[in-house]
């Protein structure tokens, strides 16, 4: 059972990075706008000419 | 427009130097129109960025302070083929959007939470609470309990305070059994833990949460987004006047910056933003959208005009009054007042079941304590298994039950072309039995159209349209429209009459009958069109007479029709008698009420209110505004008068009547599945609380049951996306 001294505190790290990653979402404005974020994901203004 | 706009009004200043302005625009759908809106305004010097909102149909322009005028933002939106109109963001908008981020981030957490917990639970459920010593077992619920205490105290937050706000008013809702649910099962729990016992609720409390967090998320995006819409409609259809500065410059104004006292010019042709008194000027005055009466009225300096009516022949200039004091306005407010006051006693259903559900849940608790201590159990385990049936009967899935639904029968009313004002609004739609129909710009179109022109000879059709390009009034442009005229005749208006002009050698005349000397030709076509405004052409040797009539929307006969059906259908109009009988024959519609004024309509629904009828009203102009504030449930197109919209429960968009019919038929469906839903949840507690009273249920049969109970539940609200007319 010694194994559960570090797969305990990984699992609750990862879960706390998911978590810390939503708020950042979340207050950076990903949620303002979802149907907007749909099309612009494949708007391909961003490249140069010759590669659209 | 030629005038130049102010619109200092609707300038932020976030940062120093910057300037910012909110735009509702009209026409975004897709992705090109954001690529094409945001670089577009890009490209114009001493912009610093723009970004749409697709979602919200919004964008937010920011440039460099005094690098542009703020106007040449609009032209710029325009020349990109995207009409813009600013609105001024207040503070409710903000609160919401922050209530709604609160909730997102609530349930983010609480999701973290019971995801971890869970983690932890499923090892003890495969086995590891069976471990001969307890080690491993008390360490996962201290691990469990390191978690779910600061997860729940935090996702916790917004029941806690509104049960705590409850209790303080002294009166209970739907958070204080949740509360105490959780709290309870959190504190039991932990005395579990230090007892080093076997079963600890810890996930169930997080789960629990998670589910009600989720069903609160989705009810407060529906107000957000019912709300967003109230705004952008108010910001697209206002309401600019041209306001007359000291010293004789015109510039055009917001409504909302044009104040008391202040003089604004309304030219021939013009909707009267404002209410006011005429300082100066003489004109006709089409009062159709007010009062339902299609016929003009003469007014001069003294006269009161009312925001919403049609300038028709001359320039008038309104000097602004601030309280209303005109005897219609008054008369239309106060009627108001009192019809807002009755409909705010309406109980949604949710409330109502949850009227039921608390008491009966708390007696059911404490009926199980006392139970099992007469039963020569301890007091402990009497107290756990009162605590397993609290947290059991917690009302999960009736927290999402009803806003589940909401979300996924607003999604469909709004792709049938009906926008929802409020959330009850749905239930209400659902529980009309009769509708009522106001004539003028509900039933007809808002525009009038030339209706005889297979009767009229091609040459004097073409002839009158050349005529009526001259003139600004409505009814010379419904006839210039039908003609395909392009080129006008030098001719010369007489107000209130018509236009004259030499044409070819001949003396040629178009307007009111009289004047025209039309009145033997005028007879048998006004038999014809008991409806219609009729209009006159005179030339040397022969006179045309054009019926000018308000038509009916194009599928109205099909969506009453439709209606009929289930409904009883009635219409209530202001307009003259000959009028409305003539739509109601064509509809076939046979109750009908003509010449009535706003309390004449009220009193006909408060006639239907007491024979127990539901009534829902559809109407658009300020005459109807009490009446659809006083009626169960009401709808208004897109073009009515903005008091009107403003009471109505919804509104429907474009030229066809169908959305009305369909929002009968989604708002049934949807208060079906809402009453299913809750059944669904009683069902399940119906099963679930005997289990937990006799004490056989453990924290595994709770999170089964529990999950299981609210994905049941979604997935029955998914059912109100498809709702098919009957016959196609």
């Amino acid at each position: 059972m010694n194994v559960l001294v570090y797969l305990v505190p990984i699992a609750l790290a990862l879960g706390a990075l998911g978590l810390a990653a939503f708020l950042w979402a979340l207050k950076s404005g990903q949620f303002d706008d979802l149907d907007g974020a749909a099309w612009r994901a494949i708007s391909d203004d961003d490249l140069p000419e010759n590669k659209r | 427009m030629t005038e130049a706009q102010d619109l200092s009004h609707f300038v932020r200043r976030p940062a120093e130097g910057v300037a910012a302005m909110d735009l509702v625009v009209d026409g975004v759908y897709c992705g090109a129109c954001i690529v094409t809106i945001e670089k577009g305004l890009v490209r114009q010097a001493g912009v610093r960025g723009a970004r749409v909102n697709l979602a919200s149909k919004r964008v937010t322009v920011e440039w460099n302070e005094g690098a542009l005028d703020p106007p040449v933002i609009l032209e710029r939106l325009e020349a990109l083929g995207y009409p813009a109109y600013p609105f001024a963001a207040d503070t409710v908008d903000s609160v919401e959007i922050e209530a709604e981020r609160r909730l997102l981030r609530c349930l983010g957490v609480a999701a973290f939470g019971a995801m971890n917990v869970m983690l932890l639970s499923i090892s003890l459920w495969a086995g590891a609470d069976r471990d001969p010593n307890s080690a491993t077992r008390d360490l996962f619920h201290w691990l469990s309990a390191l978690v779910a205490l600061p997860t729940a105290a935090y996702a916790g937050l917004p029941f806690f305070e509104s049960a705590a706000k409850a209790l303080r008013a002294r009166s209970v809702n739907m958070d204080v059994p949740i509360t105490l649910g959780v709290v309870l099962a959190l504190a039991m729990s932990m005395l579990q833990t230090l007892a080093h016992e076997r079963v600890a609720y810890f996930d169930s409390a997080l789960m629990l949460m998670m589910f009600l967090l989720a069903g609160r998320y989705l009810d407060q995006r529906m107000r957000r987004r019912t709300r967003d819409f109230a705004v952008n409609l108010s910001a697209i259809r206002a309401d600019r006047a041209i306001k007359l500065f000291e010293g004789g410059e015109a510039r055009e104004t917001p409504i909302g910056a044009i104040r008391p006292g202040d003089i604004v010019l309304v030219r021939p042709g013009e909707r009267i933003a404002v209410d006011g008194t005429i300082e100066d000027g003489r004109s006709e005055i089409d009062q159709s959208l007010v009062t339902g009466e299609t016929a003009p009225i003469a007014v001069s300096p003294g006269a009161e005009v009312y925001a919403g009516t049609l300038n028709l022949t001359g320039a008038l200039r309104v000097r602004v009054r601030s309280a209303a004091s005109g005897t219609l306005l008054d008369e239309v407010n106060g009627l108001l007042e009192r019809a807002v006051e009755q409909r705010s006693s309406y109980v949604r259903l949710a409330d109502r079941a949850a009227r039921l559900y608390v008491p009966v849940v708390h007696v059911t608790a404490l009926a199980t304590f006392v139970g099992w201590l007469a039963f020569g159990a301890g007091w402990q385990q009497a107290l756990l298994v009162a605590i397993t049936v609290l947290i059991i009967t917690c009302p999960c899935a009736l927290g999402l039950a009803v806003p589940a639904v909401q979300t996924v029968a607003a999604g469909a009313l709004f792709r049938h072309g009906l926008i929802l004002n409020s959330g009850e609004a749905l239930e209400r739609l659902a529980e009309a039995d009769t509708v009522v129909f106001d004539k003028t710009g509900t039933l007809t179109r808002p525009r009038p159209v030339l209706a005889n022109a297979a009767d009229i000879d091609p040459a004097d059709l073409a002839l009158a349209g050349a005529l009526a390009l001259v003139s600004r009034h409505p009814l010379a442009r419904a006839i210039a429209e039908a003609s395909g005229a392009k080129e006008p005749i030098a001719a010369e208006e007489s107000s209130g009459e018509g236009v004259e002009a030499l044409w070819k050698g001949e003396s040629v005349r178009l307007g009111s009958v009289a004047w025209c000397g039309a009145e033997a030709e005028a007879a048998p076509v006004a038999a014809a069109w008991p409806d219609a405004s009729l209009i006159a052409l005179r030339r040397a040797e022969r006179a045309a007479v054009f019926t000018v009539r308000q038509e009916l929307r194009p599928d109205a006969g099909a969506a009453v029709a439709d209606i009929a059906r289930s409904h009883p259908v009635e219409i209530l109009s202001g307009d003259r008698e000959p009028a409305v009988a003539f739509v109601a024959r064509e509809l076939g519609v046979a109750r009908f009420e003509a010449g009535m004024k706003p309390a004449d309509k009220i009193s006909r629904l408060k006639a239907l209110a007491e024979a127990g009828r539901r009534p829902l009203m559809v109407g658009d102009g300020l005459n109807d505004a009490p009446a659809l504030a006083a009626a169960h449930v009401s709808i208004s197109p897109i073009s009515a008068a903005y008091i009107a919209q403003a009471q109505a429960d919804a509104v429907f968009l474009g030229e066809r009547l169908m959305p009305v019919a369909d929002a009968l038929r989604i708002s049934a469906k949807a208060r079906r599945l809402m009453v299913e839903n809750l059944w669904l949840s009683a069902a399940y507690n119906m099963v679930a609380v005997p289990l937990a009273v006799l004490g056989f249920v453990t924290p595994l049969i709770a999170a089964l049951a529990m999950s299981g109970s609210s994905i049941l539940v979604t997935l029955n609200a998914l059912r109100a996306r498809d709702v098919r007319r009957k016959g196609r």
